[in-house]
């Protein structure tokens, strides 16, 4: 039997969208606009949650593709394997909510090009995998940027105990998520539940600041 | 006496902020400094001297994500 699928239009989506947040809640969210900066572990899944609120705009960046080793922990399916991930992730969004607009960019982000990529953004949600690129942008952004929020992720590693990723504020405008410590270059790995932890840290960050909290 | 991240730290000669950095065992390549309330460019890190009162923040990152 073929496969049907059932594509939902643009009102019934947000009328169910509406029925589960309520009206005002989803104004705010369609209105909005998130970039995620590497789509790996943290990134993909903060997209797709993001998606699933039903956020208006997603702008997403990552210069690579898909591999084997990406499957443990990342949102990326096998049929994904050898795309970039930019186009993957855009694929999966579409398959949740078609009517979000996403914007790609599929290039290494670097001090040149900070600018020119998040002119337009005003939540930046920091998804690298490198410790030196997450205080690259980090740093860039703090000092150029005054007018973003930055959603950093940090400290996933291994199997600890689930309780001690959290979320904090630092600085004026940098919410860091993570245990802060458990470094992926210190030999434990990274696995499925403690990075996706860590990303709904970021995502329900994200969400906070759309509709106005500016507290973690 | 500064403070660094909450915790008051003696001096104990005059130094820059990356001398502090590095003798606190920080990795300039992975942290992110404020000082006085003020973000702080990598590239300033060797110019600027301590001064006795400073207050510090300072977010360090660890790979993985």
């Amino acid at each position: 039997m073929k496969e049907r699928h059932m594509l939902l239009s643009k009102d019934e989506i947000e009328e169910v969208l509406i029925e589960r947040h309520t009206l005002p809640i989803h104004r705010k969210l369609r209105n909005a606009g998130a970039a995620i900066a590497g789509l790996g572990g943290l990134g993909s899944h903060v997209a797709v949650m993001l998606a699933r609120t039903g956020i208006g705009s997603l702008h997403l960046i990552d210069f690579d593709r898909v591999e084997p080793s990406n499957l443990n922990r990342q949102i990326y399916r096998m049929k994904h394997l050898g795309r970039y991930k930019t186009e993957a992730l855009k694929e999966e969004i579409s398959e949740i909510n078609p009517y979000i607009s996403v914007r790609t960019d599929t290039v290494k982000v670097t001090e040149n090009n900070i600018d020119r990529l998040f002119r337009d953004d005003k939540i930046i949600c920091e998804a690298f995998d490198r410790a030196e690129n997450k205080a690259m942008l980090v740093n860039y952004l703090l000092e150029h940027r005054p007018d973003t929020f930055i959603v950093s992720g940090s400290g996933m590693a291994g199997y600890g105990s689930s309780n001690s990723i959290h979320t904090e504020k630092r600085m004026k405008n940098l919410y860091l998520c993570g245990d802060g410590t458990s470094d992926i270059a210190s030999g434990i790995s990274l696995t499925a539940p403690r990075v996706t932890l860590c990303a709904a840290h970021q995502a329900n960050m994200i969400l906070r600041l759309i509709l106005g909290e500016k507290d973690v | 006496m500064i403070t660094i991240n909450g915790n008051a730290i003696q001096l104990t000669a005059p130094c820059t902020v990356e001398t502090l950095l590095v003798e606190r065992g920080y990795s300039l390549q992975r942290i992110a400094v404020e000082r006085n309330g003020d973000i702080l460019s990598k590239n300033r890190y060797a110019d600027i001297i301590v001064q006795d009162g400073d207050t510090y923040e300072i977010v360090s990152f660890v790979g993985g994500g």
